[in-house]
């Protein structure tokens, strides 16, 4: 029966400790941590939006920046082009230029060659003919070294003039 | 969920504790006087009261006895009679069987005694010359008091703590006794409060869930404890509970709104015959108002007690047992400690279930009263 039946005494003191632990936490406890609870949900809350935001943003500039590489590598590609083109005809210019300047010089070379040989020429004649004086010189010298072939030269050539 | 994740969490992390802790409630349990006076006296160890001496309140805390010395905590008595007070140490009856000391309104003899059995049994009562007994009004400081100031002390000093560090952390993640505290108080508030009481309201209550919860929580764990300051049958006390679900019902009832008051004298969906002429519903309606606090009482005080019994069922068997043959004695300790650490963690989750029993119903009441629409 003492098990069921609640002691006065008792009742009284767990009312005072009871009520005491109750005013503490309503009164000081709580407040505090249920405003920071409610604080920290908000913020948690805000956070997760901006970060939706941010995120949302950043969608935007990678669209903006994939667009920009696009058009980046279009302007290099044109570039490229337009260097290749220039340099195509620089070389074709410069091949042309090169032939040219290859031509004249073989022309101008074989000028000088044919000057040459025609000087060459020359001088091979005038060095013949002289040579052929020369040689007909010594043989008269040899053929009329005797008086005796002396006058039949002259008699010759006489007879020769004679029949003419 | 949330009760199995606890339990297991409890379990896993701190088994080592809890087998221990267990152990060493065993060994506290298992010596009452009674145990080591049966060598001396010849006296048989009377199971029944061992146990119902550990579930009831008692003027002095027993520790434990060695050699046939008790080791106990004397407590202060303090006692009404004609409106004047006196105030005497515990100490006074286990040296005597009566304590005289002079009246306070006529100078006369007055004599306090603690019968052992009749009415007034283990209390305190006035011994009149007749030989009638008369029960003062007595608000002495007993062990299951000195247990609620204790354990009153320990709530106070953990939200202060805690409190400190949400003032010292603010809106930053919370860290250790902090984070337990946030989820369990997260857990009444969205789990319990909001999901029972309307959105208006909520704030209203929710301080008094709180306070309820861990109070109801604490105090069942502490009394798992088996060592000195801790270990009294406090949530287990019919006083505790019954004082615990008259908050409950002047909170209800205080602060219920006008709807709250219509449906009682005037109950909604049922048919006319059962108001008129005889109010049967109300009637019944009113009834209600203070059987649904009268059962919440008697569930924690249930629920408590039969857990401290249980396990001190165990433990004592191992003395009956042991009466009869020491080998049988040494058989059945192996046999019931295992049994009594099953049932302590059992009890720790009876613990947490209980809080929450109270607590969900508590709010369930106030959502009853301060409900804004019904036909919804």
């Amino acid at each position: 029966m003492e098990l069921i039946s609640p002691d006065f005494g008792f009742i009284f003191w767990m009312t005072l400790a009871f009520g005491i632990v109750f005013f503490f936490i309503a009164k000081y406890a709580f407040p505090v941590i249920g405003k920071t609870l409610k604080n920290r949900e908000k913020k948690i809350a805000e956070s997760l939006e901006q970060a939706e935001k941010i995120h949302e943003e950043m969608q935007h500039i990678q669209e903006k920046n994939e667009e920009l590489l696009k058009k980046a590598k279009e302007e290099r590609e044109e570039m490229l082009n337009e260097a290749r083109i220039s340099r195509d005809k620089i070389i074709e210019e410069a091949k042309e230029k090169a032939k040219d300047e290859t031509n004249r010089l073989v022309e101008s070379a074989k000028e000088t060659i044919e000057n040459e040989r025609k000087a060459a020429m020359t001088d091979i004649k005038n060095e013949i003919a002289n040579i052929s004086i020369k040689v007909a010189e010594k043989i008269l010298e040899k053929e009329l070294s005797t008086d005796e072939a002396q006058l039949n030269y002259i008699n010759e050539i006489i007879k020769e003039t004679d029949n003419q | 969920m949330q009760i199995g994740f606890l339990c297991s969490y409890i379990l896993m992390k701190n088994w080592k504790y809890i087998i221990s802790l267990s152990f060493l409630m065993c060994l506290l349990f298992s010596t009452p006087k009674s145990v080591f006076a049966e060598g001396e006296t010849g006296e048989k160890f009377k199971a029944g009261e061992v146990i119902i001496e550990h579930i009831l309140d008692s003027y002095e805390w027993h520790i434990f006895t060695w050699k046939g010395h008790e080791v106990s905590v004397y407590l202060p008595c303090i006692v009404f009679n004609e409106g004047r007070c006196y105030t005497f140490s515990s100490r006074v009856f286990h040296e005597n069987e009566v304590y005289k000391t002079v009246n306070k309104t006529n100078s006369e003899e007055l004599v306090f005694t603690i019968p052992h059995e009749g009415s007034y049994k283990g209390k305190i009562v006035i011994l009149n010359a007749d030989g009638t007994q008369k029960r003062p009004f007595d608000i002495s400081i007993t062990k299951n008091v000195l247990a609620l100031f204790i354990s009153c002390t320990l709530i106070i000093i953990l939200f202060y703590l805690v409190t400190k560090a949400y003032r010292k952390r603010g809106e930053k993640e919370p860290k250790g006794l902090q984070s337990l505290f946030e989820w369990l108080i997260v857990y009444v508030r969205d789990d319990i409060a909001r999901k029972a009481i309307n959105e208006k309201s909520v704030d209203k209550y929710l301080p008094y869930l709180i306070t309820v919860f861990f109070f109801i929580f604490i105090n069942n764990l502490l009394g798992l404890i088996p060592i000195f300051p801790f270990g009294a049958n406090i949530t287990g006390n019919i006083a505790v509970t019954a004082v615990l679900a008259l908050f409950t019902f002047f909170i209800t009832n205080l602060f219920g709104n006008k709807e709250y008051y219509k449906d009682i004298v005037n109950t909604p969906g049922v048919p006319w015959f059962l108001k008129f002429p005889l109010p049967l519903m109300p009637i019944i309606e009113t009834v209600g108002c203070f059987t649904k606090p009268f059962v919440l009482a008697i569930r924690l005080f249930a629920n408590i007690t039969a857990g401290h019994i249980v396990v001190l069922g165990f433990i004592s068997s191992i003395f009956i047992v042991a009466q009869i043959s020491v080998a049988g004695g040494v058989g059945m300790s192996i046999f019931s400690l295992i049994l009594a650490i099953f049932v302590d963690c059992i009890e720790i989750l009876v613990a947490y279930i209980q809080a929450y029993v109270f607590t969900l119903l508590s709010a369930l009441y106030f959502g009853m009263a301060s409900k804004e629409h019904h036909h919804s």
